[in-house]
């Protein structure tokens, strides 16, 4: 294959991974390093170093358009980002130093893990929960805006959601993803945030994680422009249009069809990584 | 409280807004350099099945701007991304001030915790 035909294949496939990522909120940067290994026969290590950088063109580029939902919580997203930057810097070093098949299983494990997440009913907010001591003084309470009105929550159980960061942070440096579904996770459910604020603190997050262990993997070698370029232009392409129809397109099926594919690649993943092939 | 909350919107709607156009722009010099790199070596086979790892300028920031101050595709691309990991960073020294302003002493310091972070990450790389 030459470099061109190349390029233009990894455009065309990042761009329906970030269109999909978008719509389904799952992600696109999950599926791009599977696609990547198993499909483009690419090594792990880069195929990690460009997802890196487009999850960090997607965070950024949709900051604009969560923020002005007025769910974000960006004292609960600073506080949290020194877990995450300080775990993404260890999951860095790491993927630096353990085998590709060990990433492999990792990554594969982390597939299965967010499908099961994406598919879990969501937990009924419990309102109006006391305030917690540690919580209220680094003013992590908030509030959001909801029918009628704003809404207040109660930030809970700082220290298991710190230490949940931290292991989200190291995924993300480890595989180059932005580990989304496990920063929701500590947010909504160990720290009983409203999910909607989970899910776009946790976007602002993703970004800030991904810096953090990108001057690591320039460092190792990680990111070839040759292939974080098509990938990059074709995620942030597909999330661009993704963000546009996501207003007015909420498609069910369109999710439960991306589980399964994740699901799918969590498997070969795994597969693969036992067996040796990646 | 309620001047408070306004001012944390007011200030990240426009970070928001900055963060988009820093993206925009290091996409833009990305697709610069990938016209460069395609035109030059569109036509030789991909080799990346094996890792070797990037060559030395590839991997430093120092490198990468010598590269693509002489015009060449593959540093101009690496350039595009430096700028990209750059707007995450440049989002947190935004909070800083913003911070500051809300005299806010608490997150300043919290917010300045993580820039330290992001800077040893990016001092490696130098």
């Amino acid at each position: 294959m030459t470099i061109l035909e190349f390029s233009v294949l990894v455009c065309a496939g990042s761009l329906v991974a970030g269109l999909v990522g978008a719509l389904t909120g799952l992600g696109g940067g999950v599926v791009l390093v599977p696609l990547l290994t198993l499909l483009f026969k690419v090594d792990i290590h880069y195929a990690a170093g460009a997802s890196l950088v487009s999850v960090i063109a997607t965070s950024s580029g949709a900051a604009a358009a969560y923020v002005r939902e007025g769910f974000s919580n960006i004292r609960i997203g600073m506080f949290l980002e020194i877990a995450t930057t300080l775990g993404a810097i260890f999951g860095a070093h790491l993927a630096a130093h353990v085998s590709t098949h060990a990433i492999a299983i990792v990554f594969g494990l982390v597939l299965l893990f967010s499908a099961y997440f994406s598919s879990k009913p969501r937990t009924q907010a419990q309102r109006s929960l006391p305030p917690d001591r540690l919580a209220t003084r680094l003013r992590l309470n908030g509030q959001f805006p909801e029918a009628g009105g704003s809404r207040s929550y109660n930030v809970q159980k700082v220290p298991t959601g710190w230490s949940l960061m931290f292991v989200a942070g190291g995924l993300s440096g480890l595989l180059g993803i932005g580990s989304g579904a496990m920063k929701v996770l500590a947010m909504d459910q160990a720290m009983k945030i409203p999910f909607k604020v989970s899910t776009t603190t946790s976007n602002f997050m993703i970004g800030v994680t991904a810096a953090a262990s990108a001057g690591l993997y320039l460092k190792h070698g990680f990111i070839d422009p040759g292939l974080a370029m098509p990938v990059m232009l074709g995620v942030l392409a597909g999330s661009l249009i993704g963000a546009r129809l996501l207003i007015h397109l909420h498609p069910k099926w369109l999710r439960l069809g991306f589980s399964l594919v994740i699901v799918a690649l969590g498997i070969e993943m795994l597969y693969s990584g036992i067996t040796g092939r990646i | 409280m309620k001047a408070s909350v306004w001012n944390d919107e007011k200030l990240e709607v426009l970070v928001g807004k900055l963060l988009q156009a820093g993206v925009l722009f290091s996409a833009a010099v990305v697709f610069l350099g990938a016209i460069i790199y395609l035109i030059r070596h569109g036509t030789e086979p991909i080799t990346l099945g094996a890792f070797h790892g990037e060559p030395y300028d590839l991997r430093t920031i120092r490198g990468i701007l010598k590269l693509a101050r002489v015009g060449r595709g593959r540093g101009i691309i690496q350039l595009g991304l430096l700028l990209l990991v750059a707007t995450p960073i440049a989002r947190v020294i935004l909070s800083i001030f913003g911070f500051a302003k809300e005299r806010d002493h608490l997150y300043v310091a919290l917010t300045s915790v993580v820039f330290v972070i992001l800077l040893y990450s990016l001092l490696v790389s130098v």
